[in-house]
């Protein structure tokens, strides 16, 4: 058996140019840009034009196919610099793309893959509703069949880009009687008439990354909305919360480097009692846990792109990732606080940046609770692994 | 209109750069494409994309892989790298009288190149191996009917000068803005051909290109000293100052 930990020559060429990229063009204004809760649309445009996007989609849909780990690694590196700005690689090719091209039909693909690749649309995927969250099957937003359309009722809450979307999947009941062999996965149209949104602005981090809440009123989708097969909805959703999971966890694994670099320079740099801070050994041993624990991170992260590169089975070690990126992001953000002291409380140094941003990693796509459940359950042969 | 560029790598700007054993460490630094050189290949690409023609990549010296592959993504055609011992001990005039060499196994209507190649002398002497004419230190450029109108940095302001092409011009801060190497252009990049050429390939000996300068030692720049601040009314400290200037600087 072989292993190898160094990086193909290309996906090292991808990591400099997503790290340069991210120093260069999102670096100089990231402070200001959070602090206004500002989405850079013109962001998403250049990363998208330098074929960001495209690493999962195939060519002939304007994709590059260079994989997931290349995806990963180039939402790692943006997120190093602004955690917010992983969250276009979710709403455009990882959920609706990989769902669209795995149950689109000919037609959706083409009207979808390629805007969703060259940043021309702007994607969402609407699971969580305001009384359904973990419990995904606990859903209640209808979609019920009439004649040529559906006629789609409910409201969906917390759905990242709602406010700057154009397009979107959207999980509804069509029988509602079915329990989870009634929902139904749609491509919808942001234009559609009976679809209103909200923004929620109050909230803890990611400040750069709009979320909203999407009210359905009597809202008429055409049929040819329908993705895959009525009734196939729940399985598409797990199955799309398998990609989501992995951009998620390559936007907290970069956010942990983010806190490591941080550390490692502050601890450098100041002094107290007459040396630099890293010299005493509680802070010392808060370095050794972070990076200890952001390697191992990374490499959890890698395996899952590495088996979905080969479609290998992988939700448990998906699962595995987003759990430990999760709490890891979170550590490393705390301990960065601490080795900042004051100056991590300030405004002045990204390190509060960090702190806020970190804690979505433990909820979306998915609570740690919910990835242990996933793991767990699959080892203890409750799950088949899939 | 095809066009040369003249490519190296060099060391991470921001690497801390160590003496061991008489020489400088290599070890663990981190090297970049010159950033002068970027330049270069980004108006290549621009002449390139206005005109057509091909642009092509060439260094010498083996310590480019990066750089080339960078330079290839960002939109390059094609490479010539020449790799040769006899190159190791080489300075300036090694250099320069190789890439001369190596440019004129291709057909070319320019040369470009960053302006500090070199102790900014390499790109120059490949101008005088060419017996072409040069503009240094270029913020920006227009080539038409067979000329070259370049405007160039000079102290205090800058010139614009006029020269026949082919000719060699190197580039400056400014000149324009590089653009990062697409998904596309990295996956491109794997098949475009890199061709490795020796000396003998040129038709030149190790003799032929034997250094000229030997560097006797290396030292780093000694740190900077603390600054010092003259307190006092202002003809007091002028005067204080003045002395200073006299008897500790010797600066007048
Ligand atoms: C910034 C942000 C962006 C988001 N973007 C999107 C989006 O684009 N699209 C979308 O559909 N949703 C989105 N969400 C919603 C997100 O997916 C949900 O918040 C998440 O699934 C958790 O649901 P909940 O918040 O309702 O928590 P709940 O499900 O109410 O969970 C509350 C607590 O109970 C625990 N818990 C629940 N069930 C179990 C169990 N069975 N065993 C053990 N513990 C359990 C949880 O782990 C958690 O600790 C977003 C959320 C945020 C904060
Ligand atoms: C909201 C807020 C309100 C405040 N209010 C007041 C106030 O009213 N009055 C006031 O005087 N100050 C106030 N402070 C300042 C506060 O007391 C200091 O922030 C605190 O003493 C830590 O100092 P520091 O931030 O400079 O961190 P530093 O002393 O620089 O510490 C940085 C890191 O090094 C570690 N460290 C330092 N020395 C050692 C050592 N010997 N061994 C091991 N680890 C070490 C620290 O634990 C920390 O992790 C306030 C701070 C905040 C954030």
């Amino acid at each position: 058996m072989t292993i190898n930990f160094d990086l193909t020559e290309e996906l090292q060429d991808i990591r400099k140019v997503a790290r340069d990229f991210a120093v260069k063009e999102i670096q100089p204004t990231v402070d200001e840009d959070d602090k206004a809760h500002r989405f850079r649309r013109d962001l998403v445009q250049k990363m998208a034009d330098l074929g960001f996007f495209g690493c999962v989609i195939p060519e002939e849909y304007g994709g590059n196919e260079m994989g997931w780990l290349a995806a990963t690694i180039i939402a790692e590196e943006i997120s190093r610099v602004h955690a917010s700005l992983r969250l276009p690689f979710n709403m455009n090719p990882n959920g609706p793309g990989c769902t669209i091209l795995r149950y689109g039909t000919e037609e959706q693909k083409i009207k979808y893959l390629p805007g969703l690749v060259d940043g021309s649309l702007l994607g969402m995927f609407a699971i969580t509703e305001p009384d359904s969250g973990s419990d995904v099957g606990s859903m209640r937003t209808k979609a019920i069949k009439d004649g040529d359309s559906y006629i789609v009722n409910g409201n969906k809450m917390w759905i990242s880009n709602a406010t700057v979307c154009d397009m979107g999947l959207l999980y509804a009941y069509t029988d509602p009687a079915k329990k989870i062999k009634g929902m139904t996965a749609f491509v919808i149209d942001m234009n559609t008439p009976g679809i209103t949104i909200e923004p929620i602005t109050d909230k803890l981090g990611t400040w750069g990354a709009p979320v909203g809440s999407i009210t359905f009123e009597n809202c008429r989708i055409p049929a040819s909305a329908l993705l895959g097969q009525e009734g196939q909805g729940f399985k598409i959703c797990m199955e799309q919360l398998n990609d989501t999971r992995l951009g998620c966890q390559a936007g907290g694994l970069g956010l942990a480097q983010a806190c490591l670099d941080a550390a490692l320079k502050y601890a450098n740099e100041r002094q107290q009692f007459g040396v630099p801070i890293g010299k005493f050994q509680m802070v010392t041993d808060m370095i050794a846990q972070m990076a200890t624990e952001v390697d191992a991170a990374r490499f959890l992260v890698y395996r899952a792109a590495f088996l979905k590169d080969r479609g290998r089975p992988c939700t448990m070690e998906t699962s595995m990732g987003k759990y430990y990126v999760g709490e890891v992001v979170n550590k490393c953000a705390d301990y960065a606080m601490k080795i900042y002291g004051s100056y991590g409380y300030s405004e002045e140094y990204p390190v509060a940046r960090y702190y806020r941003d970190a804690k979505s990693y433990q909820i979306v796509e998915g609570t740690s609770n919910i990835q242990k459940l996933i793991i767990g359950e699959t080892m203890l042969g409750y799950r088949k692994r899939i | 209109m095809n066009i040369a560029v003249l490519l190296k790598q060099t060391f991470d700007t921001e690497a801390k750069i160590e003496i061991a054993g008489g020489a400088i460490n290599k070890k663990g630094v981190g090297l970049i494409i010159n950033p002068y050189d970027e330049y270069a290949v980004e108006e290549a690409l621009k002449l390139k994309e206005k005109n057509g023609g091909e642009v092509t990549i060439i260094s010498a010296g083996a310590d480019t892989p990066d750089a080339m592959r960078q330079a290839l993504a960002m939109g390059a055609d094609k490479a010539i790298s020449v790799e040769d011992p006899a190159l190791a001990g080489g300075d300036e005039y090694t250099t320069a009288v190789v890439l001369a060499k190596a440019v004129s196994t291709i057909p070319y209507d320019l040369v470009l190149a960053g302006w500090r190649e070199g102790s900014a002398q390499v790109a120059v002497r490949v101008a005088e191996e060419l017996g072409l004419p040069h503009i240094n230190v270029v913020t920006k450029l227009d080539i038409d009917g067979g000329k070259a109108t370049a405007t160039r940095d000079i102290e205090g302001g800058n010139e614009i000068v006029e020269v026949p092409v082919p000719a060699v011009i190197t580039a400056q801060k400014g000149l324009n803005e590089p653009r990062y190497p697409s998904m596309k252009g990295i996956m491109q990049a794997k098949k475009k051909p890199i061709q490795k050429l020796s000396l003998g390939d040129l038709g030149l000996s190790a003799d032929q290109v034997a250094a000229k300068v030997k560097v006797q030692s290396y030292f780093l720049p000694s740190a900077k000293a603390a600054g010092k601040i003259i307190g006092g009314e202002a003809p007091q400290a002028a005067a204080e100052l003045a002395r200073l200037l006299r008897e500790e600087a010797n600066a007048i």
